[in-house]
Formats: C-alpha cells, sequence, structure tokens
C-alpha cells in the first residue's frame, strides 16, 4: 500500500506539474488565452476516466497494479507525445475568423493533451475503485501529490527550460509505474517497455525533438526572419520566456507614439520579447543626450512637461524605455519596479553596457516586485507614478488581449497611485489606441471613479488625456490641474501634433485637430463619464469601459453580447479587429467543456447497465463538489495574489496550500465520521459548516486582514496566507471522500462515476468561475460556493 | 558513393522529374477550364469588394482601382496550397510569418493614396508583390523593399515573369526610404511598424499622401492615411475600414 500511496502521489504531482507546464509552453507556441482554452478541454480527460474505468473495471481489478502501471507509463509517453506532437499541429488562433479549417486543428490541439490527463486520471481513478478501503489515504496522496508538484513545477522551471522540467515530470511518472507494476506477475513485459521508452525519450531528445516553436505569427518568429536578425540571448523563468533579438541589417526601431513632426530616430535597440512576443526595447545608450532626443517627442513624455525633476516611480520597467525616458528628462530620483528578475538581469547585466548601465546610474534604484505590493510597502513620496506600455501591439490590435486578471489597472489600484504621489504630482499611463477606443475610455473611467472614492468631487479639474495615432497618455493629478500646467500640456501637445482628448476646460475644437477621427468618440466619452449620463453612457457605448475594481479585475474586458451581431456581420469587409475575442474564447470554452463532459459522462452513463440505486443524488452530490471548491480555491487565489502580490508565489502558496491541507482534511475525515455518527449528526453538515462559516468570516475579514498586512515582510505574508488558508481547505478536503466512501458502501459500481462526474465539474467550475468573476465579482463567486456547498449537504449522501 | 546509394538518387531524382512532367500535364489539361474559372472568381471579388466599400458609405472606390484588382492574378501572389483561396476575400498566408492582406483592404488602401498616372509610388513591405502589382496599373513607377530575404527573391522573380515591368523591388531597410528615387508622390508602408519613420514622412512630395494599415497579420483595424500639405504641414486621419457607431442613443 506505500507503494501505491507513494505511486498515486508521484502521478498527481506530474499531472498538475504538467498541467502548469503546458500552459507555459503553450503560452510560448501559441498564445495564453488559447492556451487556456486548449488545457481547460485537456483536463476533460479526468472526467472520461471514470466511464473508461467504470467500464472496463471488472477486468482491470484482478491485475490493478498492472492496469496502474501501465497508465502511468502511457501517462509518461503522453506527456513528451504531446509536447512534441503539440508543436507541429499547424494551429494559427489568429486565422480562426477566415479559416474554418483552424477548428480541426484546435479540435487536434484538445485530444493531444487530453490523452496524458486521461491516463493520469485512469492512474488515481483506478487507485480509488479499486481499493476503495483506503479512500481516505489515497485521496491525501492525490491532493497532497497535486500540492507538491505545483511547488515543484514552478521551482523547477525557476532554474530550467520548459523541455527539462518536462524531463522531470516523466521520470516522477516512470518511477510510479516501476513502483506499483514491478512487484507482479506482469513484471517482464511491464521493464521492457518502460526501458524502450526510456530509450526512445533518449533518442527523442537528443534529436531537439522537445525544442520549442512558437508560432511564425509571433513576434519573436517574425523578427527573426528579418535578414540578419538573430536570437542573442535566451532566459526562462515562469513568468516568461524571454528572447533577446539583435537585427543588424534592419535595426529594431521600438518608438511608440513618436511625433510626425520630430527630427530624431531612435538609436540602436535590443528587442525583448516575452514568450516570444509582447516585444520591448533595450536601448542603446552611451550617456549622450542627443541619441535619445526622439523621447521628448512621444506622448508617455507629457507628463514631463508639467513636472521639474521629479521623483519618479515606474511600474514595469521592463527593458528601461520608461528609465530612459526619466533619465532624458532630468528626473531627480527613480525607483524602477520590474517583476521579472529574469528582464532586470538583461538590462543590469547582460546589456549592460548596451544599455549605458542605465541602472547603474545613481539616481536610479532597481527593485525587483510586483507594481500593487511594492506601491504597497513602500512609503516614499512621489512626483510621477508611470505605467508604460506592457503589451503588445499586434495583440491589442487584434483583440486577442489575454483575459487575465490585472491589478494594475482597477480603481483600487489607481486610488494607492494616487496616495503615493507629492501635492501636484501626477499619475501617467500609456496605452495602445484601439479604434473604437477602449482601453483609454475604461482608465478614464477607472480614475474618474478613484478620484471621486478619494473624495473629490469635480474630476475633470484632475484628468488629462492626449492622443497620437498609436498610443494614449492619461494624466491623474494629485489636486487640480492650474493654469499654466494646461498651457504647458496644450504646447506640448499642439508642437507634436498630438491631440488632446481632455484637460479641463477644452472645448470639442480642441479634440480632433491633428490626428483626424471622424468623431472625437475619445473626448465624446470622457465628458460624458464626467456629466450627469455617465451611467447612460456605459449602457449605451458598444464596448464595455465601465471601470474594473480589485473584486473584477478584468481590465481588457471590453466585450458586449449586445455588439456582437453587428460586429460578426461585418467581420468580412473590414470589421475583423472590432471583435473582442478573449471573452468568446472563454465563453466558447465553457460551451464546449460543458458539452463534451457532458456527453463523456452521461452518454457511457446512460448506456450502462446500472447496478446501483441513488445515482441522481451522488452525481448531484459530486458535481456539486467539483463546482464549489474550485470556486473556492479559484477565488481565493485572486485574493492571495493581491496580498501576495506575485502571481507565482500566489499560485503556488495557495495552490500548495489548499491541496494539502485538503489531503489532510480528507485523511481526517473518517475519524470525524465515525464521531460525528456515533453523536447522530451528518459528517458532511459538520465539514459544510466548516466551510461556509470560515468563508464567510474571511469575506468579511479579509480586506481589513490584508490591508494591516499587505505592508509585513513577504515571510510574514506567506505565514498568514498559509495560516488562513489550512482550515477552510481542511473542511474542503472531507466531502469528497466522505460521499465516496459512502457510494463504495452503497453502491460500489458508482466509485467511477463520482470519481468522472467531479472530474468533469472541476473542469466546467474552473471556466465557469473565471466568467462569473467577469462580470459579478469574486465576491459572488465565493458566495455561490457556499449555496452550493449547502445543496451538497443537503443531499445527504454522507 | 556507392551503388545502392546512387541508384536510390537517381530514382529520386527520375521519380520528382516524373511527377513534375505529371503535374505539367495535368496542369496543362485543365488550365483553360481553370482559368476562365480563376477570372470568373476574380470578378466575383472585385464585386464583393464594390460591395463592401458601398455600404461603409465613404464614398465609392475609385472605379480604376477595382479595374487594376480585376487586372492582377492574385493566384500567381500566392503559395500553390492556397490557390484554390486566391479569390476569397481575406488574407492568405505566404509563408515566413507573412500574409497578403485582404482584397478589400488593399483596395481601400490603393483608393486611399489616389494613386494619378504619372505617380512614383514607394512601397514599404513588398510581400508577395500583390499590392505593387495592383499600384502597377494605376502609377508611373513603383519602389518596393522588403526586408525578409525569400521573400524578397520571390516577389521580385514574380514580379518580373509577370511583366510588371514598372516595378522595382529591392531587399533591404525600408526604414529611411529610398533616397534615389525620393520624392514620392505616395508611399504604403504594409510592414508593422511602432511609429512613423520620420524619413519616410521626409521623402514625401508636398501634397502626398502616405498609407499604413495598423493591426495584426490577419486583422486590420484601421487605416492610417497621413497628407503632407503644399506647405509641408502634416495631417493624419485614422479611417475605419467599416462603418460602426460605437455609441447608440440619442446623443
Amino acid at each position: 500500500m506505500r507503494r501505491l500511496s507513494t505511486g498515486v502521489l508521484l502521478v498527481s504531482a506530474a499531472a498538475i506539474g504538467y498541467e502548469l507546464l503546458l500552459m507555459r509552453v503553450l503560452s510560448i507556441i501559441q498564445w495564453h488565452h488559447f492556451a487556456y482554452m486548449i488545457i481547460s478541454l485537456a483536463l476533460l480527460g479526468y472526467g472520461a476516466s471514470g466511464p473508461f474505468i467504470a467500464l472496463f473495471r471488472r477486468v482491470l481489478e484482478p491485475r490493478f497494479e498492472q492496469a496502474f502501471a501501465t497508465c502511468a507509463l502511457a501517462f509518461s509517453i503522453a506527456m513528451v507525445a504531446g509536447f512534441v506532437v503539440g508543436q507541429r499541429v499547424p494551429f494559427n488562433a489568429l486565422e480562426i475568423v477566415w479559416d474554418r479549417k483552424q477548428l480541426l486543428n484546435l479540435a487536434l490541439m484538445y485530444l493531444v493533451f487530453f490523452v496524458p490527463f486521461f491516463f493520469a486520471a485512469c492512474c488515481v481513478g483506478l487507485a480509488l475503485t479499486c481499493r476503495s478501503e483506503a479512500i481516505s489515504r489515497l485521496y491525501f496522496c492525490d491532493l497532497a501529490g497535486a500540492g507538491t508538484g505545483a511547488v515543484l513545477i514552478i521551482g523547477v522551471l525557476l532554474v530550467a527550460f520548459p523541455q527539462s522540467a518536462l524531463i522531470v515530470l516523466v521520470a516522477f511518472v516512470l518511477i510510479a509505474s516501476v513502483l506499483v507494476g514491478n512487484s507482479t506477475a506482469a513484471r517482464v513485459p511491464l521493464s521492457v517497455g518502460q526501458f524502450t521508452w526510456l530509450v526512445a525519450l533518449a533518442i527523442i531528445v537528443f534529436n531537439g525533438g522537445l525544442t520549442l516553436r512558437p508560432s511564425e505569427y509571433k513576434g519573436l518568429s517574425q523578427a527573426l526572419q528579418v535578414v540578419d536578425a538573430r536570437a542573442l540571448t535566451q532566459v526562462s523563468s515562469p513568468l516568461g520566456l524571454l528572447t533577446v533579438v539583435d537585427s543588424p541589417t534592419v535595426p529594431i526601431r521600438l518608438a511608440p507614439g513618436l511625433s510626425f513632426n520630430t527630427r530624431h530616430v531612435p538609436p540602436e535597440q535590443l528587442a525583448v520579447f516575452t514568450d516570444a512576443d509582447g516585444m520591448s526595447a533595450i536601448t542603446q545608450y552611451d550617456g549622450d543626450r542627443e541619441s535619445v532626443a526622439f523621447l521628448a517627442d512621444v506622448t508617455a513624455a507629457l507628463p514631463y512637461a508639467l513636472l521639474e525633476q521629479p521623483d519618479v516611480l515606474i511600474l514595469g520597467a521592463g527593458g528601461g524605455s520608461d528609465v530612459l525616458l526619466a533619465l532624458y528628462h532630468g528626473a531627480n530620483h527613480v525607483d524602477a519596479v520590474e517583476l521579472n528578475p529574469r528582464m532586470t538581469e538583461l538590462v543590469a547585466d547582460t546589456y549592460a553596457e548596451f544599455a549605458g548601465h542605465l541602472y547603474d546610474d545613481p539616481r536610479v534604484d532597481l527593485h525587483t516586485a510586483e507594481a500593487r505590493g511594492y506601491v504597497a510597502q513602500n512609503d516614499r513620496r512621489y512626483d510621477l507614478i508611470q505605467i508604460g506600455l506592457l503589451d503588445s501591439f499586434a495583440a491589442a490590435g487584434a483583440g486577442v488581449q489575454a483575459l487575465n486578471e490585472s491589478y494594475l489597472y482597477t480603481v483600487e489600484a489607481v486610488g494607492e497611485y494616487l496616495a503615493d504621489l507629492n501635492p501636484g504630482g501626477v499619475v501617467a499611463i500609456t496605452r495602445w489606441v484601439k479604434m473604437p477606443p477602449r482601453d483609454s475610455l475604461k482608465l478614464a473611467a477607472i480614475a474618474i471613479e478613484a478620484l471621486e472614492r478619494a473624495g473629490e468631487v469635480d474630476p475633470g479639474r484632475r484628468i488629462a488625456v492626449i492622443r497620437s495615432w498609436n498610443t494614449v497618455t492619461l494624466l491623474i493629478r494629485k489636486g487640480a490641474f492650474v493654469p499654466s500646467e494646461i498651457d504647458a500640456m496644450r504646447e506640448f501637445a499642439s508642437s507634436r501634433s498630438f491631440d488632446t482628448a481632455y484637460f479641463p476646460g477644452i472645448t470639442s475644437a480642441d479634440a480632433n485637430r491633428f490626428n483626424l477621427l471622424d468623431r472625437p468618440w475619445l473626448y465624446d466619452g470622457i465628458q460624458a463619464m464626467l456629466g450627469d449620463s455617465a451611467d447612460r453612457f456605459f449602457a449605451d457605448y458598444k464596448y464595455f469601459v465601465e471601470p474594473a475594481t480589485d473584486d473584477r479585475p478584468y481590465f481588457s474586458h471590453f466585450f458586449k453580447w449586445r455588439s456582437l451581431p453587428e460586429v460578426m456581420a461585418m467581420r468580412a469587409s473590414g470589421g475583423a479587429g472590432l471583435i473582442e475575442w478573449a471573452y468568446l474564447i472563454v465563453v466558447t470554452t465553457l460551451v464546449q467543456a460543458a458539452v463534451i463532459g457532458g456527453l463523456l459522462i452521461l452518454l457511457p452513463l446512460s448506456l450502462m447497465k446500472r447496478t446501483w440505486v441513488g445515482g441522481t443524488r451522488f452525481g448531484a452530490y459530486f458535481l456539486a463538489l467539483g463546482l464549489a471548491f474550485l470556486f473556492v480555491e479559484i477565488a481565493f487565489i485572486q485574493r492571495f495574489t493581491l496580498f501576495l502580490s506575485h502571481p507565482l508565489y500566489a499560485v503556488a502558496v495557495v495552490l500548495a496550500s489548499f491541496l494539502v491541507f485538503a489531503g489532510a482534511g480528507s485523511a481526517y475525515s473518517l475519524r470525524l465520521a465515525d464521531r460525528a455518527i456515533a453523536r447522530n449528526v451528518r459528517p458532511v453538515s459538520i465539514a459544510v459548516a466548516g466551510i461556509v462559516g470560515i468563508a464567510a468570516i474571511y469575506l468579511l475579514i479579509l480586506p481589513w486582514l490584508f490591508g494591516r498586512f499587505i505592508g509585513a515582510a513577504d515571510g510574514l505574508r506567506v505565514l498568514l496566507s498559509v495560516v488562513l488558508i489550512a482550515p477552510l481547505a481542511f473542511f474542503m478536503g472531507m466531502p469528497f471522500p466522505l460521499g465516496l466512501r459512502c457510494v463504495a458502501e452503497q453502491a460500489p459500481d458508482f466509485v467511477p462515476w463520482a470519481w468522472g462526474i467531479n472530474g468533469f465539474a472541476s473542469v466546467v467550475s474552473a471556466v465557469l468561475a473565471t466568467l462569473l468573476a467577469i462580470h459579478f465579482g469574486f465576491t459572488i463567486v465565493i458566495v455561490l460556493a457556499m449555496i452550493i456547498y449547502i445543496a451538497a449537504a443537503a443531499l445527504r449522501v454522507a | 558513393m556507392n551503388a545502392t546509394c546512387q541508384s536510390a538518387m537517381t530514382g529520386a531524382v527520375y521519380q520528382g522529374t516524373a511527377q513534375r512532367a505529371l503535374a505539367i500535364l495535368g496542369l496543362l489539361l485543365v488550365l483553360p477550364v481553370f482559368a476562365d474559372d480563376l477570372v470568373a472568381q476574380r470578378a466575383d471579388m472585385v464585386d464583393e469588394v464594390r460591395r463592401y466599400a458601398d455600404a461603409a458609405g465613404d464614398g465609392s472606390l475609385r472605379g480604376d482601382v477595382l479595374q487594376s484588382m480585376n487586372a492582377v492574378e492574385r493566384h500567381a501572389f500566392v503559395p500553390h496550397a492556397q490557390v484554390p483561396y486566391a479569390y476569397e476575400n481575406r488574407p492568405l498566408r505566404i509563408g515566413y510569418g507573412q500574409t497578403i492582406s485582404q482584397p478589400y483592404i488593399v483596395a481601400l488602401m490603393t483608393d486611399l493614396l489616389d494613386p494619378q498616372p504619372g505617380d512614383v509610388v514607394l512601397e514599404v513591405g513588398t510581400g508577395s508583390g500583390y499590392q505593387a502589382a495592383v499600384l502597377s496599373g494605376l502609377v508611373a513607377r513603383v519602389y518596393t523593399i522588403e526586408i525578409i530575404e525569400p521573400l524578397a527573391d520571390q516577389a521580385r522573380g514574380r514580379l518580373q515573369r509577370l511583366g510588371y515591368d514598372n516595378v522595382v523591388a529591392t531587399l533591404g531597410d525600408g526604414y529611411f526610404g529610398w533616397k534615389e528615387h525620393a520624392p514620392f508622390d505616395s508611399i504604403i508602408v504594409t510592414a508593422a511598424a511602432t511609429h512613423v519613420p520620420p524619413p519616410l514622412i521626409e521623402q514625401l512630395k508636398p501634397g502626398g499622401r502616405m498609407v499604413i494599415p495598423v493591426g495584426s497579420q490577419f486583422t486590420t483595424q484601421w487605416l492610417l492615411l497621413i497628407e503632407k500639405g503644399d506647405d509641408g504641414g502634416i495631417v493624419s486621419r485614422q479611417i475605419a475600414p467599416v462603418r460602426f457607431v460605437p455609441l447608440t442613443g440619442e446623443r
């Protein structure tokens, strides 16, 4: 049994490791949200293992160890096969609107990645089914394995490329296969299989079969097509794969929002691609100001028209463009904050000479930190807080920006930035222009809301917006703009042929002079939002531009159902850029998961001869648990992401804590059951009471608690997070094994179905939680989870 | 070289020749029918482009622009595998991470350049050479620059073969324009750019026009039209390819 427990632990660790690894790999070779779509579907392999085990139980149960070992071997093979084959499927996400055949390629991607998860789930499902006497222990190993796997893969990715991480996972699963299988009668054929696979794997590795191949339409691939261009350096971390490209013949020239009137061209630059896209640049600098004079003529330079020798905070320093911008304009001091340490190393070490030792400048302090966390923990005051262009123009232009959570652009975030300003200081945010405007309007909406929350009765006095043909820069001032500043901004804009979209006292004649639009939509929109008709404007506008908040942190969510028929009808006649794909992809993922998952479960279930009673009730119970568990987990990962102020630590700490403590809860659940039954109480009622009670308390106290401890040291915040998650997760680990034990007693043939239904519900739940959070916020997601848990308890299964 | 290897190679060469011969034979057999079919498809495509432009409501496209598009064999500008879709109104892959633009967008851009018979035009980003070919019939001369070597070679050969003698194609960096032939009556930049190269603005004649499509490989968001006044002043316009009013209601 010890060997089996270890085997389950290793397989579960590898499965979650593979999931997180795939997210990385698919973000590199494809685009982030397609990665999300493909993996969600692939995880249905968990659901599908249920029917498979149910169908073949009679055959597999007597040879359980061999079956487990074979599935583990198949899992390890499928992991590599997915990695190799998945990269060679000619799926082109950008072409879906034009070419229906891409849907077939997408389906092929689903299939390729479905197989490994199917086999992983078969291992665990078989163990739970065939060794049901040890359910709570095995379920503990499953959860603890998953928790360990999550931490492990992030650790491995910190030091190794994704290809090497894959080998580690394969090794885990092969060990599981050997541990469980090699004490059985089928030892010889299994060993031959395991050995052959090792040899094949070595051949694949040495022939470069695992090399990553980004889509030819990603920025990196395109840059490398240019004559004489070459990749100089590649560094990897869980935060992204960074590739530095030098293009001597056709130089890289990144200067977003450069004025038409300028005489200056950017000097030599190196491109830095994140996950093969999202180009930023390291600009050559030898201390000669004149060589970077183009920096005076971009919209992002606007704040420097108002400020003398400012103290500057740059959030998202990247390749250092904004730092150079600050130094060029004579900043007194610059705090440069960048999340990815690999990125700062490139500028500060590897290419320090090229970048003119930008980060060694006595005026510059470099901080490797997450932006919100840095702002919360730092008590320094600034004259300027600047957020530059962080994502790629192509992604913005194609409407395929990932719809992931961003805490950089929320009402609360802007409120915190404002609080860190000296009187007269400004927050400056630059974004790519979209047409019709989306980001810029939402940004203005966020600024207005933040100012109102801070007690400003006339937010219009404190906002200014200018635009070039492709960038828009918004300023939010601490205190009202004074007339001399307004004059300076108007002069800055008109001398560079930038249009003013808003400043206090603007008239429509000021709004559309140089870069002409058929209507000054941005000006109109901001006027409407500042007037009495803001609500009507939000309702009438064909994109969703209401402010993003920490509870609904989806800045890039612009989609409205109402506009869909109109834009879809125009997609061939030039309207393809009007479609906001990211949201549609989330919805499509949900519908697909529900339909395919439903078919995978319900179809075989309806065909099976039923040897049990109470299947509907059991089914509903495990469906509810799958939904509710992931709702809570995902919502709290988000809450803690902000608190731990680092996306990786948050996922690692929160996921691992949830899984490990849920595992502990599972292990304890049977003891609880015995005690509860002795006192004539349903054990699941105790578990659910624990979950609902704790979650309710957290909803009330977490905002206060986080506000109080956000400034604490990293270690203390991690500790506090673990302590907070532990009791909640402990209770959440109980309902599943409690239910499964009852099913094993009352309807043993239903056990694999319970496993399958739970797996299916988990997949649907993860996507549904995102969709609910987009529309209603994470608080509602948690409340819904509480209701579902109560409903599950009311089913009286355990 | 040993005998087995040699015979294997001869076999491969022979097989290759035979395949090619068969393919040519097949092509000769179907070509007359196929060609007629392609002409009809092309006319349909141009019709569709005209209808879209009329629906967009900013005035009709110039007749000679549409005629020129009707004269250019788009199927000769795409890889073999894409020929069946050559006259669909959509962007197509041409390899190297590049695309041939959607015909509707090509028509809009060409129309915006307001080409005149005596014009000298600069194109930055040759791609397949299709846009240059469309312009070829409307202006005196087209200079076109491409930064991806195989594409530049292919396009140059293709334009020569098809007889577009007033198009001069080269491999190189388009950022600094083409000084020897400057100034230009109009410039079209089909390569993605984060800013408009100042040297290109300089090489535009007073009264000249520059057009830049903005977006990604498969989706054009809008077109940027830059006009240089007779006094050298610059005015730009962001032109949506489609009529879409973002605000409804009675305002």
